[in-house]
Order: C-alpha cells, then structure tokens, then sequence
C-alpha cells in the first residue's frame, strides 16, 4: 500500500489529491495505493474572494464551501491540525494525538499572516487578508468622507501581489463615485524601487497610478505604526501621516515546518523551481504558498503546479518514469489584475516569460468576477 | 574591495533568488543586524545589482563595494543606523 498525503485543502492540494485518484483510480480501488487529505478545518476557502468583501459586496459565506464536497469520493480527509512531521518515522503527527504514516508526502500548508509583528497592527491598520478584516475595512470605508489613505505593504512575500495596487485602484474609483476624491489623497507605499515586483507589471501600472493621482512611494518597508500621531513609518526612515491605513500584514509560512526542521526562517519549504521536492527529498513535495520559490504566492501557482505533484507522485506509485511534458513545472502563473474604472487585464508568465500585460480592458474585468463566480466548478475539480 | 580591514558580520547568500530576493534578504540582516555590521550579499540577479545600491542610500546606509564575482556579484554594506 503506498499511502499518499497532502497536508492543507486548499488549491493545490484538494487538486492535487483529485488529480492522483484520477491517475491512481485502478491502485485506489485495488487498495494499492490511498490519498488522504489533511486540513485543519475541513473547509476550502476562495481567498481571491476575500478583497471583494471590502471592495466589491462580496459576502465572506460565499467563499466556504466543505473540503469533503470539492474532494473525489476515493480521497479520505482527515480534519485535524498538524503540529509535526516526523520525518523519521515518515509520518504526520496531529495535535489531538493522531498519527498518519506516508510513503509520498505532499506540503501544501499554505501561508499565514502575522500582523502581530508590528506593534499596533492590529489597532490602526486595516486590511484584506480574512473575512473580518476586510469587512472591517469595508465599514471604514463607509465611514470615510475624505482624508489621507495610506496603502503599504508590511513584509514581503505575500500573498496576491497585485491586490494592494487593485485596492488602491478600486478605492479611488469608489472615492470619484461618491464625489470625495477632491478631498481625499491616496499614498501608495511600495517595499521595492517601484510600484510592483514583476518590471513589466510596474511599467503597466505606474502611470495608471500617476494618472490617479495616487502617489508612490517607492522602498518603503513598514516598520512601524504610531497611533498617537497616526503616522506609519519605514525601515528607510521615511514617515506617512494617515486617516485610513491599509497593509498588507506579514506573511509566515506554516510553524510545524520550521519545527519540524523541514524549513527555515519565516517557514518557505526549500522547494526544487521544477520537481517541486522538497530540500531533495525524493518523496516530499510542495506547492502554492508553502515554497520558497520565487513566483506570486496565489492560487494560480497552486493550480499550475499541482499536475506536476500528481504526474511525480503517480509515476512513482505506479514504477514507471513520470511524463516530462506534465512533470516539470515551468513556473507557470495566470492571474487576473483589477486597476479600477470597471476595467482588467491578464497577468501570464513562467520562469522565463516576463508578462505582457495586455491594455487593461472590460473584458479581463469581467473575466476575473466570471473566474470568481465558477470556480468551485472547474480548479478544485481539475476541470480547467 | 573587501579587505582584511572589513571584518564581515554576516554573508547572505541570495544567488539562488531573483529581484527583490536579494534586496528582502538583505533589508531582513539589516533589520537583525547592529550599527556597525558589515554585511555582504551575493547576487546573480542582474535587477538586484542596480535596485540593492539605491535602497542602501535611501535607507542611510553605507555600501563599501559591489565586486563582480564568477557568475554573481559581491555587495558589500555597512549598517548605518
């Protein structure tokens, strides 16, 4: 029996798990081979969904549906949570006592924000990155009727790249609609030398934001946040006065890697850019926000690599060589980008293909809530 | 340009990241790091060589030397404040 286990039910893994019962489904009902799934709650959340909540009238019951609905009937899901791998005993130990033994292990734990590491964080700022934040940011929003905006970004990687420049976008569209952008001003803080990581995505979008009138402010990295004085300040010395503070709040990688000594640091798993294993682990691989390798965390890396996972791990079970046309990941991500005005473009690149971001338009607007609406109906299941 | 008179506090290897890899790298020693410190990194990414020397001049620190290396390049800097 080859017990196969992917820790963490969102994109890549309730995915991969669909996409090996698909290749494995003779081993499965032969009891040669099983594929169990791990998540700590047993739900699947669409996180793209969660700006909508603050941006677009989006309701954060919409974004959860059960892990078991989305998961092919020959995947077994346990709902626990982690708190270790032991890696010597090849298994995944459970905080309510439980163990679960692998021969293939699949890490897709995810990431997880901390806003916690900057003081007052959670007092002053707001953001997008749970139901209740963004619905608090959304009540702010309400509440706003003009004064200084302030959208940063507290610690890199994250996940989204694109969503604190789509807020920023989105919010000076709201502020002209209900007539109070002449008594407002928008701050946009990048951490890096310009507005977005990716060169050409920054060639795109800085002179949208010039022709906003959002104002950038390159190589600020938040550091700290004084709420007498309401002002936020940069590790590069640099200070902002705000009525309303957006950040994006640090991101971590999951804690029982890093005890589990399966990563370092802030917890991104060592990840080989097209095997996906593990530190050189034959039978560990990662995928979506879990990795250290240097693409978007967001679902649609997830989505792009998880064939890769499944082919690997399949070939394996089954002792053949695994197909090289599914079995490297080329780095490929997909992601839609909002920049306000009703109007969207693509974001579509690999390792060695920069973007080329089409001019923004209508249809990738549109595109992008279309994806948002169906897509319980096609990733999960491996229909897209 | 590194010479036995600069004591290294810290090397960080980023040549395995690409752009801002190595700048969030360095901003992490920097942050950890004390007044004082000389840190070097090593790059292979050609958007960091240029990005990292403008980040140490906002950020009021001190860059000793960029060298070019086998394939990478050695960025030397001193924390300022």
């Amino acid at each position: 029996m080859q017990r196969v286990v992917i820790i963490g039910g969102g994109v890549g893994g309730t995915l991969a798990a669909n996409l090996l019962v698909r290749k494995l489904r003779r081993e499965i009902d032969r009891h040669e081979a099983m594929v169990t799934v791990i998540d700590a709650k047993g739900e699947h959340v669409y996180q793209p969904g969660f700006m909508y909540i603050a941006m677009g009238g989006e309701r954060a019951e919409k974004l959860v549906r059960p892990e078991r609905s989305l998961l092919d009937r020959r995947v077994t899901l346990e709902v626990g949570t982690v708190s270790r791998i032991d890696e010597a005993a090849s298994r995944v130990e459970l905080a309510d006592g439980r163990h679960i033994g692998y021969d293939q292990l699949v890490l897709a734990s995810g990431s997880r924000i901390v806003p916690e590491e900057i003081e007052h964080f959670d007092a002053e700022a707001h953001h997008f990155y749970n139901p209740t934040a963004a619905l608090r940011l959304r009540e702010a929003l309400d509440r706003f009727e003009g004064g200084r905006i302030v959208i940063g970004i507290a610690g890199m990687p994250y996940k989204c790249p694109p969503a604190p420049l789509e807020v920023a976008f989105l919010i000076d569209h709201e502020l002209r609609e209900r007539l109070l952008r002449d008594k407002s001003e928008l701050h946009y803080c990048s951490p890096i030398g310009r507005a977005f990581t990716i060169e050409s995505v920054s060639e795109m979008a800085t002179p949208i934001l010039a022709e906003k009138e959002i104002e950038l402010h390159t190589f600020f990295n938040v550091e700290s946040i004084d709420p007498a004085r309401k002002v936020v300040g940069s590790l590069e010395g640099e200070e902002l006065a705000y009525d309303l503070l957006i950040l994006v709040p640090p991101h971590r990688g999951a804690q029982f890697l890093v005890d589990s000594g399966l990563a370092t640091g802030a917890g991104w798993l060592p990840t080989d850019h097209h095997t996906l294993q593990v530190g050189g682990r034959p039978n560990v691989y990662a995928l979506g926000d879990a990795t250290d390798l240097p693409l978007s965390k967001a679902g649609s890396t997830a989505h792009f690599e998880a064939p890769v996972v499944a082919e690997r791990i399949a070939a394996t079970v089954q002792g053949r060589e695994p197909d090289p046309k599914i079995a490297n990941y080329t780095g490929r991500v997909m992601c839609f980008f909002e920049v306000g005005d009703g109007k969207g473009t693509l974001l579509r690149f690999d390792y060695d293909h920069p973007p080329q971001p089409p001019k923004p338009n209508r249809l990738w607007h549109l595109g992008k809530l279309v994806f948002n609406k169906t897509y319980w109906h096609t990733v999960p299941r491996g229909r897209v | 340009m590194l010479t036995l008179e600069t004591p290294v506090t810290r090397t960080v290897d980023a040549r395995s990241s690409y752009c801002p890899g190595p700048l969030m790298e360095l901003i992490r020693a920097i942050r950890e790091g004390s007044v004082g410190d000389v840190i070097v990194v090593l790059s292979s990414d050609n958007g960091s060589k240029s990005d990292i020397p403008k980040w140490i001049e906002k950020a009021g620190h001190r860059l000793i030397g960029v060298t070019p290396r086998d394939g990478y390049d050695e960025i030397v800097v001193e924390k300022r404040r």
